[in-house]
């Protein structure tokens, strides 16, 4: 009886064992083959899809053309990279040679003027959107901040931030590049036009988003925090330094990635339409120039701006847990 | 001695849409230097509103609460309030919370080593020493509730109040912060004023009972001295006659006298109110 009894505890234990194992194993497994197999179907997908749409400009390009097209794009960059230093060689030996000729030659280094590569897109359209984010944050917290202590601030700006708030940036554009180019005048100037319009097209649009949340943030604050503020008599400065900012920092983190993540679906759309370089033109160049392989290089494209936008928010999502007390608002 | 704290005939009228809503009637109380004071009443009775009126968040309608014969007109460091729910902040671990209110409160008494040295005490004395660098998501009810005393203790107040600081505690750890608060007490002798709900809790920490009668209206219903002898050790009170006589005197204000009639299946029932039980002079 007693034996019977151990026995079976034992085999319950080592059952138990065996199943959470076979759980800890199968979920492992679940995390890493899901996604896989997610994937394999969508490329297996799309390559019978493409292979079925014929448009003016050849086939749909499948998985294989976009990534031949990531090499070539890449290779070109390479190139243009090599071609550029040998320009800039060129001019300086001929320069040398003027010089010996002639001590007095006075020597100039003429400006490489090649087509930007894929690569130097992405780049300009990353600085363009990371500097009106930055603007935007600039003037979006300390107003929020402002918004949310201040009752009568609120109800007088509420009715302009409700009415601008849905309008896209896209429709600023217009607007935005005549400003520019009437007001930003100078005879060397640091940025370029084209770089001024699509900062600001993107400041535009993070704004109002990191203003309301920045607002509903101060202003839903834990009514005991603002009272042991107030029996410890902080200074103003104190207290938003010490208490309003930390404790709205989960929601004008919330704010900030909403707005980060808007902002990059506008900025390549503004590039295209203002024809502003970054990967907006890029797509639009491709479009544009019609050749063979003109759709695989823009649906490279495609994929490469999901990524960044996927990297984008990741990034975000890293600094909030860095920075936020809060990390169950972190958690999505 | 002569009276710290004078709560002066206080009304609290709160302006509804339906018309003034009066929670609190010529509330009226002295309270000396050193003295623990408890206030006890059933919810809705207008205690954490007193409490709000020393601590200088609401102002009274009229009358007026004096602090060394100076009117009280906002919060401020020498009335420390230990908040119901802790109330610390959640981005700061325990240490950096009490340096909050000591750098504000001795910014310019204290040199930096002093200041350091005053809060690794306070926190010495609520036994929070080996969880001092945690933050309050890190610790339980309990320590969070300590840290929150000696964040208050910390900033020497002439009166401490304490916004039922053991309300949301499990009743093992309750009777444990009670026991250290009567040891911090028996070392400090500050003046405190404590709301609370716990009839054990009121006899064994008081000098004094303050019960107050039901709103709308409230005020001060009878007031009890406690003469028990310090230090006051719970187990042995149990069977003392005294301790008995005067929690059964509680006990009869609150669910006797005071008995709160909840409108359940019947909401005519009757309320019945202060008149009965007329303010008690206290001075």
């Amino acid at each position: 009886m007693i034996k019977a009894f151990s026995k079976s505890g034992f085999n319950t234990l080592n059952n138990d064992f065996m199943s959470q194992w076979f759980v800890r194993i199968s979920t492992t497994v679940k995390a890493i083959m899901l996604p896989i197999v997610g994937i394999a179907f969508f490329l297996g997908l799309w390559t019978i899809a493409a292979n079925n749409i014929d448009t003016s400009l050849g086939q749909f390009p499948g998985p294989k053309a976009v990534g031949t097209q990531i090499v070539n794009l890449y290779q070109e960059h390479v190139d243009s990279r090599e071609k550029e230093q040998a320009f800039y060689q060129r001019q300086e030996l001929r320069n040398a040679e003027r010089l010996k000729k002639d001590p007095n030659y006075p020597a100039k280094i003429r400006d490489y003027t090649g087509k930007e590569t894929f690569l130097d897109q992405i780049i300009t359209s990353l600085v363009t959107v990371m500097s009106g984010f930055l603007l935007a944050v600039i003037i979006a917290i300390p107003l929020g901040i402002s918004v949310g202590l201040n009752k009568s601030l609120n109800l007088a700006i509420n009715p302009i931030i409700q009415v601008f708030k849905p309008v896209s940036p896209l429709a600023w554009l217009p607007l935005v590049t005549m400003v520019v180019s009437a007001v930003y005048t100078s005879d060397a100037p640091m940025f370029d036009k084209s770089f001024i319009n699509s900062m600001i097209t993107v400041t535009l649009c993070c704004v109002w988003p990191m203003v309301i949340n920045t607002a509903i943030g101060v202003s839903s604050i834990n009514q005991d925090w603002l009272n042991v503020s107030s029996v410890l008599r902080l200074p103003s400065l104190v207290h938003v330094r010490k208490i309003i900012l930390p404790a709205s920092i989960p929601a004008i983190f919330t704010g900030m990635r909403l707005s980060l993540g808007i902002a990059w679906m506008v900025l390549i759309a503004a590039e295209m339409l203002a024809q502003n370089p970054g990967l907006g033109k890029f797509v639009w160049d491709e479009f544009q120039n019609g050749s063979s392989q003109s759709l695989s290089r823009i649906m490279t494209a495609v994929f490469v701006i999901g990524f960044i936008g996927f990297l984008l928010d990741r990034a975000m999502l890293k600094i909030q847990r860095f920075v936020s007390w809060d990390k169950t608002t972190v958690n999505r | 001695m002569s009276t710290l704290l004078n709560i002066s005939k206080i009304d609290m009228v709160f302006p509804t849409p339906n018309g003034d809503f009066t929670a609190l009637k010529e509330v009226d109380l002295q309270i000396k230097k050193g003295e623990f004071i408890s206030l006890i009443g059933h919810s809705g009775c207008g205690k954490s509103t007193v409490l709000n009126i020393v601590a200088g968040i609401h102002q009274a309608t009229k009358g007026g609460v004096l602090l060394n014969n100076k009117e009280v007109l906002e919060p401020g460091p020498e009335r420390a309030v230990v908040f119901q729910n802790h109330s610390l902040l959640p981005w700061l671990t325990a240490y950096q919370n009490v340096e909050l209110a000591v750098d504000q409160v001795f910014k310019k008494t204290f040199t930096a080593p002093e200041r350091k040295e005053w809060i690794e005490h306070n926190l010495k004395l609520v036994h929070m020493e080996h969880a001092m660098h945690k933050r309050p998501d890190e610790i339980s009810g309990g320590m969070k509730q300590r840290v929150g005393i000696a964040r208050a203790l910390a900033m020497k107040p002439e009166v401490l109040l304490m916004d039922e600081p053991f309300g949301a505690l499990d009743a093992l750890t309750r009777a444990h912060m009670q026991d250290s608060l009567m040891d911090i007490q028996e070392e400090l002798n500050n003046t405190v004023i404590m709301i609370t709900h716990d009839v054990d809790e009121a006899v064994l920490l008081s000098d004094r009972i303050i019960m107050m009668t039901n709103g709308p209206a409230a005020t001060i219903g009878e007031v009890l001295e406690v003469d028990l002898p310090r230090p006051r050790d719970r187990l042995s009170l149990a069977q003392d006659v005294e301790y008995n006589r005067l929690r059964s005197a509680v006990l009869t204000f609150l669910y006797e006298k005071q008995r709160k009639v909840e409108p359940l299946n019947h909401g005519q029932k009757k309320q019945q109110n202060a008149p009965t039980n007329k303010k008690v002079d206290v001075a």
